[in-house]
């Protein structure tokens, strides 16, 4: 599959990580210029984008999306899924494994892998399972997947941990031949049978079976023993508590190949928004307590935590309809996350626009080997300097922007947004896959209509041609 | 008063009115003719999810004494167990014009659900939900500690009673078992507390929910040295499920009878405390675990008691929610 041609787009004003205002220039697929604010003469038939103001940063990295396709197409396929990564200013996801069936094969990692080439909007990176069918049982063919097209590099059984520390440590060290890293759902099985809620004040209150922080920080304990004694790298999603951040903190400056995530929910949402028992706010892990919030925010911004990862996911209505005992786990993310660190991290005066690339793009990307800097895959090439002949992966995202987040609204197939009726700051403006516009002022666009000359007709916002 | 789904947040002007109006329906079940015209033409819908012939019951039977029309809707025989949501059951329920639903659900929240989501406008009355909340319950137990303890009804509850208006300042109860899995628990610590009693919970460790350091209450893990040294005016023993002690999501306590030992309430502990106190249980009992037969049978017992005063405050209840949904000033009154 060759790539089209390419429109030339002159990206006027636009501030690289916040800084000084540029011209950058997209030809070919690749940065081809970038020069003092106003000086770039438009090329013969570019497309010239009046951002100014607006900053620019590579495009965004997901190490943790659920596509949900194949097996539960009714919440999320490959295709609606990526098409709201792009929205949200994303240019490539990490497709997690509990599909179905699971990612734990090289059949079915490349199905999901061709899927999101086909669907366009982002590059894909299935995730693969550890053990088969994420039973925690026996090791999935993590070699196979490995060498597939798909090129997995990343492997978790998300959702369920894998809590037998012999095959975790095998794990550990088994993908050390790929350079493939764990990443570990850390969720002590025993200690939240049933769990519904984070264990503490709330919880004992409104009578919802408690998730305790020590489920988690128990299984981060043993995991970062575990890789420093076998000399391998692990990855912990959406770790949730002060404690969490605490034993990374411990395990980074002890030398341990550790990295961490964050999801954009766990950075504003406290578990007092159970009290109405409406599930939109039920997940895993679960939402806990303003002091937790602050210590995934400090450690975030002092880089204990090194990336910030969706967990997008995306459930039918009525899985979240119920009562909340039987609702399904989880929140979407992928069009919130970008406002959300601004209004946690920028807006606060936490981290610049340079550190939220390196938390949403750079570090993932790295995490993921999908940097260009570890061979691999045709894809390759996320998380780069915005610089002259680096690959034109790229977000523009308007600063000064508010919009009220509506579930039915967003680009995803799913509505279950904790968001909803909340007004967010900052709006993706532009996405940029390889140079080609996966978004276009602020509206997703088809490739028909970024490639053919304005055909439709349809003026986008702040762009001419 | 629109709904009735739980004790916490319930004003104590609220609480003394809903326990006045019991005193009063409690008077009327003394009669020949126990009925009254009251709720006429109005529909009362029991929706019950578990298991619980005494609650549903005593539901059913307050709602007749008030001559509404009571339709029983329970889980089994019903569409609920071929796996109809609560929101089509809720649906339905308002399609047909149930002016109030008393709700018991396993799931914690159901009952504010029920209410809030949206899906009916009927009244809705928490009969249990989950390890929530059963406000009725600790109604029927304040109305018969208020009784027994303000209003000196006697040793046989025959006297009249004089507590109209009154609160339960200074008044110690002392709550006693599985608090962690108890909605009887959570509900009278506030409402006790509300009403001016002081309350101590009383519990092995692993019976203590993480986060109780919130709740309007103390708590401790001695019963015997509770009884002597805080000598309570009320001790509740609480339903200890056998199943809490085995594997599983169990081991809370070694065994049976090492619970019993330590926390079971008998004729020995009753009489460590005050002459005047009362022995209460919610129901249904385990009779040799956590309480015994001579505790339960005792004189100073109100357990039978308290099923009669179930009656008296669920017609309460029901004649609360009901009689002012005519009236403009519901949302006025506010959401219990």
């Amino acid at each position: 599959m060759s790539a089209p041609a390419t429109t030339t787009y002159v990206l006027r004003g636009v501030r690289p990580y916040g800084t000084d205002p540029a011209d950058v220039v997209l030809a070919d697929g690749v940065v081809a210029a970038i020069g003092a604010s106003g000086t770039v003469e438009l090329p013969d038939g570019a497309a010239e984008v009046r951002a100014e103001g607006h900053v620019l940063l590579p495009g965004l990295v997901d190490l943790h999306t659920h596509l949900r396709e194949p097996g539960r197409e009714d919440a999320e396929t490959v295709f609606s899924g990526t098409r709201a990564a792009a929205a949200g200013g994303f240019t490539a996801v990490h497709a997690m494994a509990n599909t179905t069936p699971t990612q734990d094969t090289a059949g079915v990692v490349e199905q999901v892998y061709r899927l999101g080439q086909e669907a366009g909007w982002v590059d894909v990176h299935p995730v693969g399972a550890v053990t088969v069918g994420l039973g925690g049982e026996r090791l999935a063919e993590l070699g196979a997947m490995a060498d597939s097209a798909a090129h997995v590099r990343v492997f978790s059984d998300d959702g369920k941990c894998v809590h037998d520390p012999v095959l975790m440590r095998r794990a550990l060290e088994y993908v050390k031949a790929f350079d493939g890293v764990v990443a570990q759902h850390a969720q002590e099985p025993r200690l939240t049978e049933g769990a519904q809620m984070n264990e503490g004040v709330v919880s004992a209150q409104i009578g919802l079976t408690g998730w305790p922080a020590v489920a988690e920080e128990s299984i981060i304990a043993r995991d970062v023993l575990l890789a420093e004694h076998v000399g391998s790298r692990l990855h912990v999603c959406h770790l949730s508590t002060a404690g969490s951040v605490e034993i990374i903190r411990w395990a980074k400056g002890r030398g341990i190949d550790v990295t961490a995530e964050v999801t954009p929910h766990h950075l504003v949402l406290t578990d007092d928004l159970a009290r109405d028992y409406d599930p939109v706010f039920k997940v895993n892990p679960p939402l806990r307590t303003a002091k937790d919030v602050e210590a995934v925010r400090a450690g975030l911004a002092d880089g204990t935590i090194d990336i910030v990862a969706t967990d997008h996911a995306p459930h039918p209505v009525e899985d979240k309809d119920c009562e909340w005992s039987s609702a399904a786990f989880g929140m979407t993310g992928l069009e919130t996350a970008l406002s959300v660190v601004q209004q946690t991290m920028v807006d606060t005066g936490r981290m610049t626009w340079a550190d939220v690339a390196r938390v949403l793009s750079e570090n993932p990307a790295r995490i993921g080997r999908i940097d260009g800097n570890h061979g691999g895959s045709r894809t390759a090439g996320q998380g780069r300097p915005i610089a002259v002949g680096e690959p034109a992966n790229l977000t523009l995202v308007d600063p000064s922007a508010t919009r009220t987040i509506d579930g039915r609204s967003q680009v995803t197939a799913s509505d279950n947004t904790p968001f909803a009726g909340m007004e967010l700051p900052g709006r993706v403006v532009a996405t940029f896959l390889r140079g080609r516009a996966t978004v276009l002022g602020g509206e997703v666009v088809d490739r028909t209509a970024v490639d053919g000359p304005a055909a439709d007709g349809k003026t986008l916002e702040g762009v001419t041609r | 008063m629109k709904h009735l789904l739980t004790t916490q947040g319930l004003s104590k002007d609220d609480a003394i009115l809903l326990l006045d109006t019991s005193a009063q329906m409690a008077t009327t079940q003394s009669r020949e003719n126990k009925k009254l015209p009251t709720l006429r033409g109005r529909t009362v819908v029991n929706l019950f999810y578990e298991d619980s012939t005494r609650t549903r019951i005593s539901f059913e039977t307050a709602a007749k004494r008030l001559s509404a029309d009571v339709i029983n809707f329970s889980a089994k025989g019903s569409s609920v167990s071929k796996g109809e949501s609560l929101k089509d059951t809720a649906l339905t329920l308002h399609a047909m014009g149930a002016d109030a639903v008393v709700v018991r659900h396993s799931a914690s929240g159901a009952a504010h659900q029920l209410a809030h989501a949206g899906w009916l406008d009927a009244g809705v009355l928490n009969a249990g939900d989950g390890m929530h909340q059963h406000p009725t319950q600790a109604l029927l137990d304040a109305f018969t500690i208020r009784r027994h303890l303000v209003g000196n009804v006697g040793e046989d509850g025959r006297g009249t009673d004089t507590s109209a208006g009154a609160d339960l300042s200074g008044l110690r109860v002392a709550i006693v078992g599985d608090v962690l899995h108890s909605r009887v628990a959570r509900s009278n610590v506030y409402l006790l507390r509300t009403l001016g009693a002081e309350v101590t919970l009383v519990a092995p460790p692993t019976l203590v929910p993480v986060g109780v350091e919130t709740w309007p209450c103390r708590v401790s893990y001695h019963l015997d040295e509770t009884l002597e040294q805080w000598q309570p005016d009320a001790v509740m023993m609480l339903r200890v499920q056998r199943e809490r002690m085995s594997g599983g999501s169990g081991s809370f306590f070694p065994s049976p009878m090492e619970y019993s030992r330590k926390f079971g309430f008998d004729a020995r502990r009753l009489a460590v405390l005050p002459d005047h106190s009362i022995v209460m249980h919610p129901g249904p009992m385990n009779r040799g675990l956590e309480i015994s037969a001579a505790a339960a049978d005792h004189p100073r017992s109100v357990i039978v008691e308290q099923v009669a005063n179930g009656v008296a405050v669920r017609m309460a209840a029901l004649y609360l929610l009901l009689s002012g949904t005519d009236e403009t000033s519901t949302d006025e009154r506010n959401t219990l």
